[in-house]
């Protein structure tokens, strides 16, 4: 009974603050609040130096990743949206939004939904200036998506349907629907030693070093920058 | 690959890490830089102003004259620099583009100079960002409706073989071509002229005979004004079985309103001709000479203002009823207060609200002719806020009303414009997009190419074929290379794609029916087509006959009754286990759809041999099918 005697009392005082406002002619009220939007969070990375150290680029190259980083991200952070949109212009037959969303996990180490400068700088570091087994944990920790130290069949499958979603839909031969699941099969033969249905990083770099054509191909991220 | 993120290309390219241990087979062999250069400064010499950027920022856009090997043709060797003879202020937004990645459209540059400079620096317009885009397509309009008026004005000269017929149209439609048509033009404006102040002048009283009472002239010169109308009505006559002759399309010269001004115009007296005996029907034909009063109208072929007059009210019908029936609601609050508070006063002039609608409508317009006037304490109250108010609900709203419809009305042919705009742009901007997918097919055949030319061993044509790609262009090439190899299938277009599935089709059409999935995603079974192909992009390369091609493949669906034995999961579908978790939407388990293209007759596609290889082999296939329904989507 109260609360409704108290919410007509505020509905009174809003109809006489209007006839009021309507008599004296002062209608518009300029609302203050709707003009300030949230101010774009800018993020600085820390000096030039700091960078050095932590990653094994030359100064040079940072400032190329920098300015390149910088153009399409002025605010100093990228989120996933903008991640995505990225990374989709390479793509243009297929989706990669999916893919796009596990490399934004695995870059975003501090999981706070953003990746700065620093963030991308030193995971393009382990790529492409660390050593092969640095790689191949990168690797290993873009698999594991919910970081448990170990892949599981459900996320293989679901990293491996990305990567067939990037091809599209014009491909040749035809794309099958098990195309994905296959290939998780023979995956887990090759890597799953104990064969437990999960790969652990010690079977997963194991099984790496062992295959011809995956150091080979580790070997191509040598000189991309 | 779209412009503007040729430097993330380097992070996707380190993202592909991800494919590396899954994938079986090798990868193919990066593209190497011949001559690592430095990112370095390069100078724009433009007609004397230098402007300065890196390298980098004009590779962002290889598909552009400064960012292709385009700009060695513009190096001048001496001075170390790029020189370009063209206008340095429109250079500054070109520049801009590269830089920030949208292209602005200065409103004070001249419409035509800005997009001679965007051809020249091999940019197309539609990159324009939103802000600028509108402004830049309004200009462009206005631009080309003037260059199209020019081009109007000098088409009057006489085209030679004309025939009479066309002659006489053109010479209905614009008077200034001859002097018989000028002649005519003013015959006819003359004589409607004449038509009408014989209308007026019909029912002046003219008595001047003392003994006989005041009678309009027309009754009393019966038989001159009788004359006057004949020779009036026979020329309207023959002018419009003239026109109706020369028309082009005398059914659409029958429909257009002048035409319909015109019968309407000579009809009355024709009537009145037939009818003149009866008496009953004499009030209506008094009725009909009322129509006469639209010869009047037969001035707007003669006068362009009267024609922009109507124009301009037939585009604002809208508000303007708007305006009317916001008038109708204030009369009858106002008409309805005015009858009840006058109904206690005797001898009150508001008999009814209807009859109280006259006194609101006088006083609203403050006309005021003091015929009806309120008695009563409460009637003159509330007539004194109907005045009052009828100064506020008339006067002031009709500025108001008029500005504020004429933004919406703007915001909403922009809105229109911009829709229509927008459908033309985003098909222009995916066709570049199909472009850079179709390089990269095109560079994979030149690649295999290369293979052959390497084994041959011919070096210097292998340098060649190289060079004509860029660095970064065949980076992300050896990108989508490294994830075909990861996946094991390969990037065709969609003109292949749709020959290896007819021809895969073909090959196993008796053991599969292959069902429809309506929201499949990208990774859908090779014969499963989606329900709605309008989110398919239309491939440049592809001929424009392919698209009606694959529509027609859409909608004619065959539907099989019975063909496959009802699997308890009421699925049916190709190569796959019963068991499969499939995404598709079958219809029923009797009814499976298969989709059988139906080709084109030749005539109607003049594609290459594409396509009729797969026509004489379908028919078998729809032949061995039992009770084929044929259901057409469209």
């Amino acid at each position: 009974m109260s609360q409704c005697r108290k919410r007509c009392k505020r509905q009174l005082t809003k109809v006489a603050r209007y006839f009021y406002r309507f008599l004296t002619g002062t209608l518009t009220q300029d609302s203050i609040e709707d003009d300030f939007e949230l101010s774009t969070v800018c993020h600085r990375p820390e000096g030039l130096d700091k960078l050095q150290e932590q990653t094994k680029f030359t100064k040079k190259e940072l400032q190329v990743l920098y300015r390149g980083f910088k153009n399409e991200c002025p605010s100093g952070v990228v989120n996933e949206e903008t991640f995505k949109h990225i990374y989709s212009q390479f793509f243009p037959q297929g989706d990669s939004s999916t893919y796009a969303h596990f490399l934004f996990e695995a870059f975003d180490t501090n999981k706070n939904g953003s990746v700065s400068f620093e963030d991308f700088v030193i995971g393009l570091s382990i790529i492409l200036r660390g050593s092969i087994n640095d790689r191949l944990s990168w690797a290993f920790n873009l698999y594991d998506l919910n970081k448990d130290g170990c892949i599981t069949k459900e996320e293989m499958m679901d990293i491996m349907k990305s990567i067939y979603d990037m091809m599209g839909k014009y491909t040749y031969p035809c794309m099958h629907e098990d195309a994905p699941r296959e290939h998780v099969e023979s995956f887990f033969q090759k890597m799953d030693r104990n064969k437990d249905g999960v790969v652990t990083i010690e079977e997963f770099i194991e099984s790496c070093q062992k295959d011809e054509n995956i150091m080979q191909s580790m070997q191509l991220f040598d000189n991309v920058i | 690959m779209a412009a503007g993120v040729a430097a993330w290309l380097p992070f996707a390219r380190a993202a592909a890490i991800g494919w590396m241990p899954v994938a079986n087979l090798p990868m193919p062999v990066a593209p190497t830089e011949k001559n690592k250069r430095q990112d370095e400064l390069i100078i724009l010499n433009v007609s004397g102003r230098r402007f300065q950027t890196w390298r980098t920022t004009l590779d962002r856009y290889p598909d552009t004259l400064l960012g292709s090997s385009e700009k060695e043709f513009f190096f001048n060797e001496e001075t170390r620099e790029y020189f370009f003879d063209r206008d340095p202020d429109v250079f500054r937004s070109i520049l801009n583009f590269y830089r920030t990645g949208k292209l602005h459209y200065p409103r004070y540059e001249c419409i035509s100079a800005y997009d001679e400079e965007l051809a020249f620096f091999g940019i197309i317009p539609e990159i324009i960002s939103d802000c600028c885009y509108e402004e830049y397509k309004d200009r462009k309009r206005e631009n080309a409706e003037r260059l199209m008026d020019d081009m109007e004005d000098n088409k009057d000269s006489k085209l030679p073989n004309m025939t009479f017929r066309e002659t006489m149209w053109r010479a209905f439609e614009n008077p200034h071509t001859s002097t018989m048509a000028l002649v005519f033009y003013y015959v006819t404006g003359f004589f409607i002229a004449v038509s009408v102040i014989t209308n007026v002048v019909e029912t002046v009283p003219c008595g001047s005979t003392p003994n006989q009472k005041d009678m309009p002239c027309g009754e009393r010169y019966t038989v001159a004004f009788f004359c006057m109308d004949t020779a009036c009505v026979m020329i309207f006559t023959v002018e419009y079985l003239m026109r109706l002759f020369a028309a082009p399309s005398r059914y659409r010269f029958m429909r257009s309103v002048m035409s319909i001004i015109d019968v309407v115009a000579i009809l009355p007296y024709y009537i009145g001709l037939v009818m003149t005996n009866n008496e009953d029907v004499s009030g209506a034909f008094v009725t009909l000479r009322v129509f006469r009063v639209f010869r009047i109208f037969k001035f707007s072929r003669h006068s362009q203002g009267l024609r922009i007059l109507g124009y301009t009210l037939k585009s604002c019908a809208s508000e303007l009823g708007f305006l009317l029936f916001s008038l109708t609601m204030a009369i009858i609050i106002f008409a309805t207060v005015m009858f009840y508070a006058e109904k206690g006063s005797t001898s009150s002039k508001f008999t009814s609200i209807p009859a109280s609608f006259w006194y609101t409508i006088v006083t609203m317009t403050t006309l005021g002719y003091g015929d009806m006037v309120p008695k009563t304490i409460a009637g003159k109250i509330f007539g004194s806020i109907c005045s009052l108010s009828g100064v506020l609900v008339i006067a002031l709203p009709v500025p108001v009303i008029v500005s504020n419809f004429s933004r919406i009305y703007h915001q909403n042919q922009r809105a229109d414009k911009r829709r229509a705009q927008k459908k033309a742009r985003l098909a222009r901007m995916r066709i570049s997009k199909t472009g850079s997918s179709n390089a990269f097919l095109r560079s994979k055949r030149n690649g295999l190419l290369n293979e052959a030319l390497e084994l041959t061993g011919s070096m210097e044509e292998e340098q060649q074929l190289n060079k004509t790609t860029s660095l970064i262009e065949s980076q992300h090439h050896h990108l989508l290379h490294c994830l075909e190899k990861t996946t094991n299938h390969e990037f065709v277009d969609e003109q292949l794609y749709e020959q290896s599935y007819l021809e895969s089709a073909l090959q196993s059409y008796p053991s599969r029916s292959p069902s429809l999935s309506s929201q499949d995603g990208l990774t859908g079974t090779c014969c499963s087509r989606r329900s709605k192909k309008s989110n398919h992009l239309p491939n440049a390369s592809a001929p424009a006959s392919t698209h009606p091609h694959s529509l027609q493949e859409l909608s004619a669906i065959h539907i099989q009754c019975g063909d496959q034995p009802p699997l308890s999961t009421s699925r049916s579908s190709l190569n796959m286990m019963p068991d499969e978790p499939g995404r598709l939407n079958c219809k029923s388990g009797q009814i499976t759809t298969a989709i059988i293209s139906i080709p084109t007759p030749p005539a109607n596609s003049p594609e290459g041999d594409g396509h009729p290889p797969p026509s004489p082999a379908v028919q078998p296939g729809t032949g061995s099918g039992s009770n084929v329904v044929k259901v057409s989507a469209l």
